[in-house]
């Protein structure tokens, strides 16, 4: 399972990469593998505000449907559209081309409550 | 694929090893263990239209009716034509309950005077047994647990039989073939060529063993079935069909005979009767949702004005379609394809515009 180091995660198993004051969003390789091949994802709106923890759009399955929680608070400022037509990414580069959305966040301090890559990796394998 | 048996502890079809081996994961079903994928559902839905993909459904119940004229006795518990069978032969039918309500569909091969083979849903075995003991007293009715099942489906299934098991290919659809203590049936659940082999338990490991050391074969799971079937406008007993639906409302008036639906002589006769001569209140449909967003089983209709339009009971992504599909129940106004209308989607609507079944021409070898 591939965990990049230089992520931080949730224990709803979404990453974010930060940059500065902007987080990129996305899913874990565990959660798209736990999934199974995503047909559907329903992307926030560019301008909406999440609360950390809160849902925030839904990735479809050929077997399920999952809500996306938030993982930290701030306003949509750019999302993955290509998503619309290629949900498939969220499988095959759930780090890269699979990118859900990127939010300017309301409080960097939240991001210390998410997990580093050790602590994710102990939390998939528990 | 909401099925569940009330019995605890799983049961372990005779693949499980193999399954686990193969990379598969488990998931219950209908109290069975049985491998929902392997690979990815997408991908082996996609190797069973272009290749032939291999099914353990070693959990469906094959029921043997032995007696001096079991077709005539099954005759009083179905509206198919049973008598008419020839040997060699299999056919699909459904047992109908007094109300007129679906007890379970199944498959039915004509395998020797005196013997009829049935096989039922898992999920529906604990109900279709009793009912067939009761209603075939002159009958000995044997579930044969020594017995599982292996499905072989694909455009390339019967080339695959030819060379790793010459001798036991049905030449066209629905012929039967028994060799020695192998049943091989010409049908499936996918809409496409194929075969179902009926073997004895201990045989089922040495036979998946050779088909899957063809390179035409890969393992497909209950995720890919679903979608194939559905693909394929197949039902799905709890989802498509139940006790409550007639085989009218289902659009599966072509599994009665007119010589059967003339006579109503059998349980639900005559609701099937006035359905026939009036109408269902309720028709199967196909639906394509506009977009890529799924409409799954439980989704509410309505029409373009707000009417209640009926209910979707089987949905999701169809990956030959390459997008959403799915069944559901309309009022006969709503029937015609092409009419547009919305479903309900967890508070969002989703437009949808009824379809001609199969989303996917079968490939049957007629």
């Amino acid at each position: 399972m591939d965990i990049p180091a230089d992520l931080r995660f949730s224990t709803d198993h979404e990453w974010v990469r930060v940059e500065g004051t902007r987080v990129t969003i996305g899913i874990t390789d565990y959660a798209q593998d736990a999934l199974g091949d995503v047909v559907f994802v329903e992307l926030p709106e560019q301008g909406a505000n999440l609360s950390a923890g809160e849902g925030f759009g839904e990735v479809e399955s050929t077997k399920s449907v999952s809500d996306l929680f938030a993982p930290v608070s701030g306003t949509v400022v750019e999302v993955n559209a290509d998503l619309a037509d290629t949900p498939e990414k969220l499988n095959s580069d759930p780090y890269g081309e699979g990118w859900i959305c990127v939010v300017e966040i309301a409080d960097a301090s939240a991001l210390e409550s998410l997990m580093d890559a050790e602590a994710y990796s102990a939390l998939t394998e528990s | 694929m909401s099925e569940t048996s009330p019995t605890s502890e799983p049961r372990r079809t005779a693949l499980y090893d193999t399954h686990v081996a193969a990379g598969a994961r488990m998931v219950p079903f209908a109290g069975w263990e049985m491998p929902i994928q392997y690979e990815g559902v997408i991908a082996e839905h996609t190797w069973c239209r272009t290749h032939a993909a291999l099914f353990d459904v070693a959990h469906m119940a094959v029921v043997d009716l032995l007696g001096e004229d079991p077709a005539s006795a099954l005759e009083r518990l179905t509206p198919a034509g049973i008598t008419t069978l020839d040997a060699g032969r299999q056919r699909y039918l459904l047992l109908t309950n007094d109300a007129g309500g679906v007890i379970d569909d199944a498959m039915v091969a004509n395998i020797a005077p005196g013997h009829l083979r049935l096989v039922v849903n898992a999920g529906r075995r604990d109900v279709d047994l009793p009912h067939l003991i009761a209603g075939l007293p002159e009958l000995d009715v044997i579930e044969r647990t020594d017995l599982g099942i292996l499905a072989l489906q694909g455009p390339e299934a019967a080339a695959v039989i030819e060379r790793v098991m010459p001798g036991h290919l049905p030449g066209r659809f629905l012929d039967v073939v028994t060799v020695d203590d192998l049943t091989v049936s010409r049908s499936g659940y996918t809409g496409e060529d194929g075969v179902e082999i009926i073997a004895p338990t201990e045989r089922l490991g040495g036979l998946a063993d050779r088909l899957i050391a063809d390179d035409r074969v890969a393992w497909a799971g209950l995720g890919a079935r679903d979608t194939l079937r559905l693909e394929a406008g197949l039902c799905l007993y709890g989802n498509d069909l139940d006790e409550s639906i007639s085989p009218v409302e289902a659009g599966l008036v072509w599994s009665m005979p007119k010589r059967r639906r003339e006579a109503g002589d059998f349980p639900g006769g005559a609701r099937v009767s006035r359905e026939l001569a009036e109408g269902p209140r309720w028709t199967r449909v196909g639906l394509r949702p506009d977009g890529r967003r799924p409409v799954r089983d439980g989704a509410t209709l309505t029409s373009a004005d707000g009417a209640d339009a009926g209910i979707v009971t089987s949905g999701g992504f169809g990956p030959t379609v390459d997008a959403p599909v799915a069944m559901g129940y309309v009022p006969p106004a709503f029937a015609e394809p092409g009419t547009p209308l919305v479903a309900e989607v967890r508070g969002k609507s989703v437009a949808v515009t009824v379809a001609e079944l199969p989303f996917v021409p079968a490939n049957f070898a007629r």
